[in-house]
């Protein structure tokens, strides 16, 4: 089973694997790459935890394989910071409480930052529509959809 | 969870693609990978070799020509939801697209994919069947045409000769008081149907049903064809008797397994529920069409 040498761009950073063909893609970004802040939640693309963006479209980096993203640009939860200030959608989590254990918020807030980036000032149904496939065990979709809805305001603010 | 290796491939050209598939006898392609991977990862399938179609031009698109709609293999199911045309004129794809799995998986998830998996879980096949599609297969010796009604073989089967890929998806076009609506009832957002209805309706000049396409999800082990109820509706008006006879001919025509989603009884039930729900929606846009 031959290796294959990938090249992605990472938080617009270029990276070099040598890669099996079957590692997924949240492997090679933990493990090879040890960007630990995508989440390996179900395993199976019910859950939502390992959502990255490829070339800014969301996916569940379980269920996408390292190979595949070759040449492309993938974002993770590590690259909303920048220069030490926290992007709108993290610090509207950390305002509204949401989140508690904090095991879903990776995924929660990448789906968020991809929502906010077509529609900027998406209503509650829009925001719950948009995370549906992201799970939270802690029961805090109420304050997630706040979350979602403080970086929306402030991300209007900052434009005007 | 993680697969058993396997070598991957990634053409650039379909005639590369089906020759690396002539070539393996235990390859499998991977269009969308969000039937497949979940598979290979769970181990419930094995494949040799990976032949990625992602970097194959030309797959994906949605237009209308010469009498069809034709939706390209690889066309992801998000561009099934956010396509104007389907919208306006085929909302019974729309209606299944945006109950697929969930808004992620959706991004990489094809319509190909969904066919060709050959899962009776999945929700288009239900609605290709009620559409009267026409699945088109490309080879070595060029493309053929397969009707979709002969396309599901089996459990996990299909029509679709081993070094064949599902290239295009072809639907009458809509024309005169057609509609057509697919109705699905899961427990939460990604899951498989508890059950799952596809109808499309043709009206007459005088209202009366000229041609009814009726296909259930979930409910045998293949996609299921509710013959006996299009039939019976052929030249009745689509008022509340001929739709909730028609229900109960197609409950009838279903053998769901029992599993976690309810009992055989229970599953019956919700099919004969949903036909009504799918039928009253598909005369309603019919009308208003």
């Amino acid at each position: 089973m031959a290796k294959h040498k990938i090249r992605v761009t990472v938080n617009g950073e270029a990276r070099e694997g040598e890669v099996e063909s079957r590692l997924l893609l949240v492997h090679f970004l933990r493990e090879m790459l040890r960007l630990t802040g995508t989440h390996i939640g179900c395993d199976t693309s019910h859950c939502g935890a390992c959502t990255v963006l490829l070339d800014g479209k969301p996916v569940k980096s379980c269920t996408v394989l390292a190979v595949q993203a070759d040449g492309r640009q993938v974002m993770t939860v590590e690259g909303l910071e920048k220069d030490g200030k926290l992007h709108p959608i993290q610090e509207g989590f950390f305002q509204e409480h949401g989140l508690q254990c904090g095991y879903c918020t990776p995924g929660m807030m990448m789906t968020g930052y991809a929502l906010l980036q077509t529609n900027q000032k998406p209503t509650e149904g829009d925001i719950r529509q948009a995370i549906s496939g992201n799970l939270c065990r802690c029961t805090g979709y109420v304050n997630i959809v706040k979350s979602v809805q403080h970086a929306a305001e402030a991300m209007a603010a900052s434009v005007k | 969870m993680i697969p058993a290796a396997f070598d991957y491939h990634a053409p650039g050209s379909l005639a590369e693609a089906i020759e690396l598939l002539g070539k393996y006898g235990d390859a499998k392609v991977l269009s969308g990978g969000q039937s497949l991977l979940p598979l290979l990862k769970l181990r419930l399938g094995s494949a040799g070799h990976l032949i990625d179609i992602n970097k194959v031009p030309g797959l994906e698109y949605i237009k209308e020509d010469g009498g069809f709609l034709k939706i390209g293999g690889r066309t992801r199911e998000h561009a099934l939801e956010e396509s104007e045309l389907i919208h306006k004129k085929y909302p019974i794809l729309s209606d299944t697209a945006r109950v697929i799995a969930d808004p992620i998986v959706r991004n990489l998830a094809t319509i190909g994919g969904n066919l060709a998996h050959g899962d009776p879980a999945n929700d288009h096949p239900a609605t290709m069947l009620a559409l009267g599609a026409t699945v088109v297969a490309t080879g070595k010796k060029g493309e053929r045409t397969i009707p979709i009604d002969k396309f599901f073989t089996g459990l996990f089967e299909t029509a679709l000769g081993h070094d064949e890929i599902l290239t295009e998806i072809r639907i009458p076009a809509a024309q005169g008081k057609s509609g057509g609506a697919y109705v699905k009832l899961e427990r939460k957002v990604g899951d498989f149907a508890t059950a799952g209805v596809a109808a499309q309706l043709t009206l007459g000049a005088g209202g009366e049903i000229t041609k009814a396409g009726i296909a259930l999800t979930n409910a045998g082990l293949v996609p299921i064809k509710a013959a006996d109820a299009e039939k019976f509706l052929q030249g009745k008006k689509p008022d509340a008797a001929a739709i909730g006879e028609a229900a109960k001919l197609a409950a009838n025509a279903t053998d769901p397994q029992p599993d976690r989603r309810g009992n055989v009884d229970y599953k019956k039930e919700m099919e004969r529920v949903l036909t009504t729900r799918a039928l009253t929606k598909a005369a309603q846009r019919a009308q208003g069409a």
